[in-house]
């Protein structure tokens, strides 16, 4: 254990710092669900020319081109969120499609699409579940037919955030129906706005849309547009959901969660009775505070880990089950703190900080069940983690 | 930055494991429980060759010189192997009282001894944790000790006892002076040695001339540290054995562990368990670096683990149904040993309202089931 920081890190943590000072104030506030306003574009540009948004992105691509290092990336988290500064654009094409493209992308691909995506000029929605493939994604029914040098796109994506503005859709298609379920599927990258496509909100019950089901009929789309090898769309959508897990292992956004609640604590009173005084909640807060210690602790671990490319095995493989039901708990301990006035939701005189905990409570419920339910997550971690037995195949599958 | 064990602390972590191995099989666990465990002293031997005892004591005393951190690691292995030794009183405890009150002549007449065995000292502490019942305390009279502490922890064969007293104070008590009375608590968990300690007027040797709050505070937030490890290594194994149960035993012309039903028992518990390990790791070295935090991470290390190490101590006996409830398989040890250490020195409720406290919480006068000691030592802390 060494929990100091090199002078190496020290003089970096100090060139964050000055930058947050310097720029800070001019950082819009995070973007939610909406697409990216030109104040929004304008502070994504300057976090990667400051190497703070892409950092390890080659140059030719737009990025910064530095080398990997774990404790960077970790300093940069940590100095903004102390800060409460905007990291950035935290979208599917910063997030999934740009290390997707390093990994499997052809040198064309990556030249035209990195540097836009990364500074949100481009944005993607990623279409992958659809109503029949949801922990079972490799069973897709989106079919896409050869025709001449094209593919004739016809099915349904469900659960497609940010379609209804994304220019761009990376999509898992079933290009080789005759394969078996895992190597029949392709990786196609193709605009949203092609002839064929239509976009319909999915309400869920925040009362928001902030999905929507992407019909596709005859969508025609050039071959070349596969990324990676024909029937190999699976691995490379893996490594994309790799990255997807990988976001809910941020301990500083643990920490983050956690302090809310605390300041509720705070502020909030029953009857001329601070909360933080009450007994019985206080036990409850208490005991959110050591699992987040607990899952703070895990991520340097991890983060460690990764840094000496050792494999972090267990420790790696628990964060999104466990943060994802820690930071559902403490919504729900906010709800409960808040009794009848924890009710109010949408506008009015006795709603806190504009429903959050109620409307958190309820997105946090599909991020359990999102990106991998919790139950699957058991499987990977019984299989993988605990190398328990795999369940016997059902007879004729 | 490096958020880790060091080589060094993994080859401890594996030396340890080996010698437990060696001489702490679970048939040796079941002739202790039994009483027919061979006479001699012959696991203290073994713990004493591997250098157990020594972990915590200065090497200018002969000790290995290191950490709680180091002291953190034998303790998940002691739990693991459910080992009937001497360990958090005599080889932490004791030692950190010596090193944070002792005299110059106490250190050189104890902690020697204590690293190479020859001597043991029971612990006396537990009313200072905050969990006094029973009417237990002890008051001092110009260093002459009346009543009685619960729970002291190593007390077979010990030579002498490290008392705390009501007023804040720290004591040696000789094991043999007049007025001593041991008298054994019968617990779940008989891989440890507690009994109750009571001092009907008994002269003692003051560890440090006043106030040894500060060192009374650190004992107890190394305990609740060694008792978290202690439940880490006990729960982990308890993991273990059930994952290789399901995988052998077959219901249903299946194993069991092909049953998502069981399989998501064992990840349950190996999900919850595993963010202990750092917290652990962490709360131990921020007790040697006197981190700001350190005194909340041990808190929590404890109350986490309670919690942790009783869902997974009954979820494995779960897993391996009936049997798991037989004395014949000793699981059992496990489980008992985990509960032990959720009791001891205060309950998780206990250890939260310590940590609430800490933070300026639970301020209100008039609470029902307060603990003036508890708010005391925050405060000396």
């Amino acid at each position: 254990m060494d929990l100091s920081y090199s002078e190496k890190y020290a003089k970096f943590r100090d060139e964050v710092r000055a930058f947050i000072s310097q720029h800070g104030h001019s950082a819009p506030p995070p973007l939610g669900g909406r697409a990216p306003g030109f104040d929004d574009l304008e502070w994504q540009r300057r976090l990667v020319e400051a190497g703070f948004v892409g950092r390890t992105v080659p140059k030719e691509y737009g990025g910064f081109g530095a080398m990997p290092d774990v404790m960077e990336k970790r300093i940069i988290g940590e100095e903004f969120s102390r800060a409460g500064v905007n990291q950035g654009l935290t979208n599917q094409g910063v997030l999934m499609l740009v290390p997707t493209l390093l990994a499997h992308g052809s040198e064309e691909q990556k030249h035209r699409w990195i540097r836009p995506s990364l500074l949100g000029q481009t944005l993607w929605c990623q279409g992958y579940s659809e109503p029949g493939a949801g922990s079972d994604l490799a069973s897709l029914q989106t079919f896409a037919v050869e025709d001449g040098d094209d593919f004739i796109i016809n099915g349904q994506k469900i659960w497609t955030s940010s379609a209804h503005f994304a220019d761009m859709i990376f999509c898992l298609v079933r290009t080789e129906p005759d394969q078996p379920k895992h190597l029949g599927i392709s990786y196609l990258i193709f605009p949203m706005h092609l002839p064929g496509i239509d976009v319909r909100p999915l309400k869920t019950m925040t009362g928001e849309a902030e999905f929507n089901e992407v019909f596709f009929t005859d969508v025609r789309v050039p071959k070349c547009e596969v990324v990676g090898q024909r029937g190999q769309g699976w691995i490379v959508a893996n490594s994309t959901l790799k990255h997807e897990r990988g976001s809910f292992g941020d301990p500083g956004m643990l920490a983050a969660r956690y302090k809310r609640l605390e300041q509720l604590f705070e502020r909030e009173a029953v009857s001329g009775r601070r909360l933080r005084n009450d007994p019985v909640l206080v036990d409850r807060l208490m005991q959110l505070q050591g699992q987040t210690l607990a899952l703070q602790f895990n991520a340097m671990r991890v983060m460690t880990c990764d840094a000496n490319e050792e494999d972090p095995g267990l420790a790696a493989l628990i964060t999104k089950l466990q943060a994802c039901e820690l930071t559902h708990q403490i919504q729900a301990l906010g709800i409960d703190a808040l009794g009848e006035i924890g009710l109010c939701y949408g506008e009015g005189e006795h709603v806190r900080e504009e429903g959050f905990w109620q409307g958190r409570y309820m997105l946090d419920l599909g991020l359990i069940i999102g990106g991998g339910t919790e139950q699957i997550q058991r499987n990977i971690i019984a299989e993988r983690g605990l190398g328990m037995p795999r369940e016997p195949k059902l007879a004729g599958r | 930055m490096r958020f880790g064990l060091s080589e060094e602390q993994r080859m401890l972590c594996d030396a340890v494991s080996k010698a437990l191995a060696k001489h702490v099989p679970l048939e040796r666990v079941k002739s202790h429980a039994k009483g027919t465990a061979p006479a001699s002293d012959d696991l203290w031997a073994a713990v004493v060759d591997a250098g157990i005892p020594s972990v915590l004591v200065p090497a200018e005393h002969g000790g290995l010189g290191l950490g709680l951190l180091e002291a953190a690691l034998v303790a998940e292995m002691l739990g693991r192997y459910v080992a009937p030794v001497q360990f958090i009183g005599t080889a932490v405890l004791a030692p950190l009282a010596l090193q944070l009150a002792g005299s110059k002549q106490q250190k050189s007449e104890w902690l020697g001894r204590l690293a190479t065995g020859d001597a043991r000292l029971g612990v006396a502490i537990c009313e200072a944790a905050g969990t006094g019942r029973d009417g237990a305390e002890v008051r001092n009279s110009g260093n002459v000790l009346y009543g009685k502490s619960l729970f002291v922890l190593d007390s077979t064969g010990a030579d002498a006892f490290v008392v705390a007293d009501s007023a804040g104070g720290l004591h040696l008590v000789d094991a043999t002076a007049p007025g001593v009375e041991l008298i054994d608590v019968s617990t779940i968990d008989v891989t440890r040695f507690v009994a109750e300690l009571r001092l009907a007027g008994v002269r003692s040797e003051p560890l440090c001339s006043g106030n040894a709050s500060h060192a009374i505070t650190r004992m107890i937030e190394a305990a609740w540290v060694m008792f978290a490890a202690d439940t880490l290594g006990a729960a982990q194994r308890m993991i273990e054995l059930a994952v290789n149960y399901s995988a052998e035993r077959v219901q249903f012309g299946r194993p069991i562990g092909t049953f998502q039903a069981v399989k998501h028992m064992c990840a349950t518990m190996a999900a919850a368990l595993e963010p202990c390990r750092a917290l652990i790791w962490y709360a131990a070295y921020a007790q040697d670096q006197s981190f700001d935090d350190a005194s909340l991470t041990a808190a929590h290390a404890k109350a986490q683990l309670a919690e942790v190490g009783r869902m997974v101590a009954r979820t494995s006996v779960q897993v391996h149904g009936g049997i798991g409830i037989t004395d014949e398989l000793g699981l059992h040890f496990w489980f008992k040993r985990i509960g032990f250490g959720r009791q001891i020195y205060g309950g998780p409720e206990e250890v939260r309202r310590f940590a609430a406290r800490l933070q300026g919480m639970l301020a209100d006068s008039n609470l029902g089931g307060v603990d003036r000691t508890t708010m005391k030592r925050g405060i000396c802390g």
